[in-house]
């Protein structure tokens, strides 16, 4: 114990005392909130750009249904020919011109774009609904409907989502579950492959620097890969933590000092509903609230634990069959394989049924478990799940360390060899 | 308990490869044991065996008379042949840190190290990083970093190869030094010279094999073969020669003097004594060199090991 103790000291000394992790460690933060300050910055310069676009109605029916707004303005050329209006809008760089033809009312509609670039998709789709609104309405009225009853009629309906035990929820509180569901598996599986592969460079640093034997001889293999991993994960808890406060404290001070939102930068979609469903984001804030932050947080440190754990094992046992950084490519694909799968069945599968077959098996898989299990728990996992997944994890946990530490013994002490499969095979066996 | 570690009968396979082959050593208290053979032997393996880095397939080992222990690392000092230190770590730092993994208090350490750095004159590197010393200074901290627990077993393997010869004299001198004030030191080798210099018993082994161990001096007499050097003048050398030749079995020998003489090794049979030799020689010439031939370890390294090829 008084060896591990000083072995988890020296590794986290080592790690933090790093230069290039302390330049990681506080720069993070600046590059991130700087990202977030740029993408904030652009989306506003982007909002306020106006568009004019100019109308030239020859039926004179539609002219005034195009309402100016926010970002777009309308200008009727109307009372021009279709050439001279055409001009104008080149001449003064307007961004476009709409053409209706004159048809008669039963006849399709005949619309033209005209413009220097293609129109996007929300201007045009705008464009058709106005017209095609418009002229529903003026065939209902022509075959003697009264519109004011219609109006009336209109009713609005959204679903309300409840589980049985009578929680609410809504479409948007799954796309937040999905954000934070998401957010911790990734930070997930970054994590474990920063800091697994500073366990690994650290292991055949021992190696090349030939300090192993004279260490091995005072402490067992076993004790100091514990310690390795153990220190190395204290160094990773405390630039999550740096990283965290830094971060936190820097986008608010800079975002208060020039007066950007960056939650509003954020979420965009939430300012235009804004006016429209005043009750929908009084929902959505609710639902953040609402989240299980705390049972959130002690899965992700359950989790984080028991995948790092797992992985770092394995990476440690590859460091030590190696000579130098660059042997260790054709080791490193079986490893980033089940993290990018976990990433993939996440994204895709858990999205698109959080509790189907795949996300399911996938969630219990250990080598998947910690992220996959991590994006599906702000949805509701049945409890035996998620301690089924728990207990697979550790003893999976048990079993690699095991094995780990059979070829790290005996890796550690091998030198100008290119290890094999076939030869890790047999280190188990000595 | 003449004995402070004793290996009896130690297997130790990797795979199909045999390493060691029922190999036994006794090292007695306050000697110097060198544990010879050729590269490949399984001299590192028996090492490592009894430093508890790899276990024996067979065999048992038993360190102060008990069965060997984990806990028992702290009474021993090793210093293998694939030697370093931490390069980005301070030089004091690194020894203050693995000598306390060897269960140093940090106190303790810091006198003990204060005390090396001084006898060997390093006293001003404590604070320098290891990428800042040359090769032959890092081997002197190596050094230090071993006896630094007061290990009653030193254990070096090949101590003299990578170590410069300035160095290498050095250790040769504090390894003498540390045999008096008690401790007790195995060490392998290929290289012969050293051998003769400083150990009291040797093990040979080849290809996974003891086939030799025991005190030099008992080997020495074991290997001799009743065989002088002499250096002789005489008025009719001829003659003389042929008498010889008669009477035993010469050869030709090869020494250095200041007498332009007869210069021969002779065989003695068995039962014979050199005072024979004497008595026969008396009457014929004048004898200026008169040397038993004594067989160096070198001699009987390579005529065992050719023996048993």
């Amino acid at each position: 114990m008084r060896n591990l103790r000083l072995i988890i000291n020296r590794e986290y000394l080592a790690r933090v005392r790093n230069r290039t992790f302390i330049v990681m460690t506080f720069l993070s933060p600046l590059i991130f909130v700087g990202m977030i300050l740029l993408i904030a910055y652009l989306s506003m310069l982007n909002s306020t750009e106006q568009k004019i676009i100019g109308i030239h109605d020859e039926s004179g029916m539609f002219a005034a249904e195009f309402k100016d707004a926010e970002q777009v303005q309308y200008l009727d050329y109307s009372d021009k020919s279709l050439e001279v209006a055409r001009k104008e809008v080149l001449d003064n760089e307007y961004f476009g011109l709409i053409h209706i033809a004159n048809v008669a009312p039963g006849e399709k509609a005949r619309i033209q774009f005209f413009g220097k670039d293609a129109p996007g998709f929300g201007t045009i789709e705008n464009i058709e609904k106005t017209i095609s609104d418009k002229l529903t309405r003026e065939q209902l009225i022509s075959k003697g409907i009264d519109m004011s009853e219609i109006d009336k009629a209109r009713a609005e309906v959204s679903v309300d989502i409840q589980n049985f035990a009578g929680e609410r929820s809504s479409k948007m509180s799954n796309y937040i579950k999905m954000f934070f569901g998401g957010a911790a598996g990734y930070l997930l599986m970054m994590f474990i492959i920063i800091y697994g592969n500073m366990v690994m460079r650290s292991v055949i640093e021992e190696k090349t620097n030939r300090i192993i034997e004279i260490i091995v001889s005072s402490v067992r293999p076993f004790e100091l890969l514990l310690g390795k991993v153990l220190g190395t994960s204290l160094a990773g808890i405390t630039q999550f933590s740096v990283w965290v406060i830094l971060g936190t404290v820097l986008l608010f001070s800079i975002s208060s000092f020039l007066g950007i939102d960056p939650l509003a930068a954020q979420m965009p979609a939430s300012t235009m509903v804004n006016e429209v469903a005043k009750p929908e984001i009084n929902q959505l804030v609710i639902d953040i609230l609402n989240l299980p932050y705390a049972s959130l947080l002690g899965f992700f440190v359950i989790y984080f634990i028991g995948g790092y754990f797992l992985y770092s094992a394995i990476y440690a046992a590859i460091g030590a069959a190696v000579d130098s950084e660059t042997d260790t490519q054709q080791f490193m694909f079986p490893i980033i394989l089940p993290l990018i799968l976990g990433i993939y069945v996440g994204f895709f599968s858990v999205v698109e049924n959080p509790h189907g077959t795949v996300s399911t098996i996938f969630s219990l898989v250990p080598l998947t478990s910690p992220i996959v299990m991590l994006m599906r728990i702000p949805f509701g996992v049945p409890w035996w799940e998620i301690v089924t997944s728990i207990l697979l994890l550790i003893v999976t946990n048990f079993g690699v360390l095991w094995l780990s530490a059979k070829i790290y013994r005996v890796g550690i002490l091998m030198y100008g060899k290119k290890p094999t499969y076939k030869e890790l095979y047999k280190w188990l066996k000595y | 308990m003449e004995n402070l570690l004793v290996a009896e009968n130690i297997y130790k396979r990797f795979g199909k490869f045999t390493a060691l082959n029922n190999v036994s050593i006794n090292i007695p208290r306050e000697s110097i044991f060198g544990l010879l053979g050729p590269n490949g032997a399984g001299k590192t393996t028996l090492l490592r065996i009894i430093n508890q880095i790899t276990m024996p397939d067979e065999g048992k080992v038993y360190f102060d008379g008990k069965p060997l222990r984990p806990d028992d690392v702290v009474h021993i000092g090793y210093l293998p042949e694939e030697r370093g230190l931490y390069k980005s770590m301070k030089v004091g730092e690194q020894a203050l840190y693995l000598a306390r993994l060897k269960g140093l208090s940090k106190h303790d350490a810091k006198e003990r190290l204060k005390y090396w750095f001084k006898r060997l004159e390093i006293e001003g590197w404590w604070d320098k990083k290891i990428q800042e010393l040359s090769k032959g200074m890092a081997q002197k901290v190596q050094f230090v970093i071993t006896v630094l627990h007061r290990p009653k077993l030193l254990i070096f393997d090949e101590p003299f190869s990578g170590f410069d010869p300035v160095n290498a004299n050095l250790i040769k001198d504090e390894i003498l030094k540390l045999k008096e004030e008690g401790a007790t030191i195995l060490f392998s080798t290929h290289r012969m010279e050293s051998v003769e210099e400083l150990c009291d018993y040797i093990a040979l082994i080849h290809k996974s094999n003891k086939l030799l161990d025991g005190r030099v001096s008992d080997i020495k007499k074991e290997y001799k073969s009743n065989t002088f050097e002499v250096g002789l003048d005489a008025v009719d050398e001829a003659t003389l020669r042929q008498e010889l030749e008669e009477r035993f079995q010469i050869g030709p020998a090869r020494f250095k003097s200041i007498q332009d003489d007869l210069k021969l090794t002779i065989k003695l049979k068995a039962d014979e004594s050199p005072n024979d030799l004497i008595r026969f020689l008396l009457t014929r010439a004048r004898i200026n060199h008169f040397v038993e031939v004594i067989p160096s370890v070198n001699d009987i390294f390579i005529k065992t090991v050719t023996q048993n090829a």
